[in-house]
């Protein structure tokens, strides 16, 4: 058995603040992994994903010339399927990323007012300050989001 | 002896390529000057007294005002009006002007929600004919006017009429019965910005716009029942419509909701990618700019056009209803409530407009970004009934302060092209406002100020708690004492819908 005392898990993401609007770290083991978390703290923010069910799954595409404008673009898609199209998600999943696209699929159904709760209205993902690192762990990244 | 603020700091959300201290030296009381270093191409002047430039730069805002001094085509200085805070890209209270052959536009220079402004109604009533029923109005304005996050309207928009919408602004809602035509003249730019075109805009804005024209939306857009508190220009308030204190007010605050959002999320995107090509390096992504004779600018400019005019009509809607339902519930006619439009101003916009510089008629794109045209007296942009006057500039303070009306200036036309402050600006960032608010009922403590408020969201009224903001006062103190523009009335809340 090892002797190494057994970590504990990192949390996927942690909140910020920043004048007037919110910012978000995100960490993953690898790109994919960071950028599920980073969709996932976003449907966190947004709502109580507890009791949002997986009823329905779509399919997200984005494209960026770097990986930071990716994630802006990835998450710009996942936050147009509530904003755009009443959507409230809670599962994702990434099946390819590269350093300009970005695809996968997230699960959800349609967000009814009463039954869903909104924590926060989040208007844009914008590009302030966005930042993807590799780090000893794995992945850090940051955005801002406009709230 | 220059002073310097906006510290730099390390691993924070704008620690990539803003890092650098700004060299800040007095000019004269209420101006500051930035001199320009590095790839500057004018010096940045910001409005305020020393109290609040002793705050200032905890946000790095004057850092966004050297970084708007290094875009192509910028003409004169890069502005802030007092009430500036952080915002992405350019700061919010920012205004700057570029040449129309070598200049450049950018979305982040208006900001998500284009053509976010204030109308203000003035009416027959006194504070003593409303006094017992102000919660009754503010219960049936939270009824009827569709308010908060995703809050839908209640009309059935075809994408056909959403279109007409996009190029006619306030005359396609006074053609429809909201309203009348003498409001038009009440409204900046007439309600409605020329070269709007539909086809500039995505699938993914008409979508959203569909669904929202006539709505208030959340955050700190709010309709708000005032009362005249104060007369500083008795000559000037009496031709806006404001005779005497104790008169009743209604002030709108809302923009172009998501549509707007939207717009300005697909130009930036457009941009950011656009920028990679052009022939000068981007102090900052946010700033993301394509030149205003490119294809790419034109676009934005015909898209953003669309959004102002849906602002403008959103707002004429809001203002019918707030009117039909003071009738209701006062149970009084139209003409004994006498609501009249005041005026209507948009702090969101970047617009073609003429000036005199260097003794040199030349027209610029102004972008103002929380910032309010302010026109003089007899500017030939403004309507016959305040050609004497100047432009009515309406200021709304933080939720439940109520709000300022002054007047344009021949000064603001010389500095800061024909602009002035917008609000009181944000101070706090919305989770330490829910901190501090914490085991406090906001609602309450605004009732106990007098002002009754009703929000659709829990948490709007701890976000919006008037701590988080600027004192509006000081905010206005800057822009009456520099001559931007001048105080002609106050008004007190008394009661308020928010998000």
């Amino acid at each position: 058995m090892s002797k190494e005392p057994i970590r504990m898990a990192r949390p996927p993401y942690r909140l910020f603040e920043h004048t007037a609007d919110l910012g978000v770290e995100i960490y993953g083991t690898d790109e994919g992994d960071l950028f599920r978390n980073a969709a996932g703290a976003l449907f966190d923010i947004l709502t109580d994903a507890r009791l949002v069910h997986a009823k329905d799954e779509w399919a997200v595409y984005a494209e960026g010339d770097d990986l930071e404008e990716l994630l802006v673009n990835f998450l710009r898609e996942i936050l147009y399927k509530f904003n755009g199209e009443g959507l409230l998600l809670k599962e994702c999943v990434i099946s390819e990323i590269g350093n300009n696209h970005v695809k996968g699929t997230v699960k959800g159904e349609p967000f009814v007012p009463g039954r869903h709760g909104m924590n926060m209205e989040i208007k844009a993902v914008t590009y302030h300050g966005t930042e993807i690192r590799k780090t000893d762990e794995g992945w850090t990244g940051r955005v801002v989001l406009d709230v | 002896m220059g002073r310097r603020y906006a510290k730099p700091t390390k691993g924070g959300p704008g620690g990539l390529s803003l890092m650098s201290d700004v060299r800040i030296e007095r000019l004269d009381a209420f101006r500051w000057i930035i001199p320009p270093v590095g790839g500057m191409r004018v010096p940045g002047i910001i409005y305020a007294d020393e109290r609040m430039m002793k705050t200032m730069g905890t946000d790095e805002s004057p850092k966004q005002v050297a970084n708007v001094a290094h875009l192509p085509g910028i003409i004169g200085h890069s502005l802030a009006m007092p009430d500036i805070h952080w915002g992405y890209g350019f700061p919010i209270g920012g205004v700057a002007a570029f040449d129309l052959e070598e200049g450049i536009i950018s979305p982040g220079g208006v900001g998500y929600d284009i053509n976010c402004g204030v109308r203000l109604m003035a009416t027959n009533l006194q504070f003593a004919d409303i006094k017992n029923k102000v919660r009754e109005l503010v219960i049936a304005l939270f009824r009827n006017i569709p308010t908060g996050v995703g809050s839908e309207s209640t009309l059935k928009l075809s994408m056909d009429e959403e279109k007409k919408v996009l190029r006619q602004g306030a005359a396609w809602a006074v053609n429809r019965g909201y309203g009348s035509k003498d409001d038009l003249a009440r409204t900046e730019d007439g309600g409605v910005m020329g070269d709007a075109d539909p086809a500039c805009v995505s699938d993914r804005a008409l979508e959203r716009g569909k669904k929202q024209l006539g709505t208030l939306g959340s955050g700190n857009h709010f309709l708000e029942i005032e009362v005249v508190e104060e007369i500083f220009d008795r000559r000037v308030a009496s031709v806006f419509g404001l005779t005497a204190e104790g008169q009743v007010a209604v002030a709108i605050h809302t923009g172009s909701r998501g549509f707007g959002y939207q717009v300005c999320d697909d130009y930036l995107a457009r941009m950011v990618k656009h920028s990679r090509a052009l022939d000068f390096t981007l102090p900052d992504r946010q700033l993301a700019c394509a030149y205003l004779n490119s294809h790419e600018g034109k676009e934005y400019l015909s898209a953003m056009a669309c959004a102002a005019n849906y602002a403008w009509a959103n707002r004429q809607m809001l203002m019918h209803w707030t009117a039909q339902t003071f009738e209701e519930t006062l149970q009084r006619s139209p003409r004994d409530i006498g609501m009249r439009l005041v005026y209507d101003v948009c702090h969101n916009i970047a617009k073609i407009e003429e000036f005199a510089i260097k003794g040199r008629k030349r027209k610029a794109c102004v972008h103002r970004k929380g910032a309010t045209r302010a026109l003089p007296p007899r500017h030939p942009a403004l309507p016959d009934l305040y050609r004497e006057t100047g432009q009515p500039v309406l200021i709304p303070g933080d939720m439940g302060t109520g709000s300022y009306v002054l007047v344009g200036t021949d000064r603001a036309i010389e500095e800061t092209f024909g602009s002035t402050c917008h609000g009181a600006g944000r101070v706090m960032s919305r989770g330490r406002a829910m901190k501090e608010s914490r085991n406090r009922s906001i609602a309450a403590e605004m009732a106990d100020r007098g002002v009754v408020v009703m929000a659709a969201g829990k948490k709007t009224l701890s976000e919006e708690m008037p701590e988080a903001y600027k004192d509006i006062e000081g905010v206005v103190n800057v822009v009456h004492q520099a001559g931007l523009s001048t105080k002609v009335a106050r008004l007190r809340a008394v009661g308020c819908i928010k998000g």
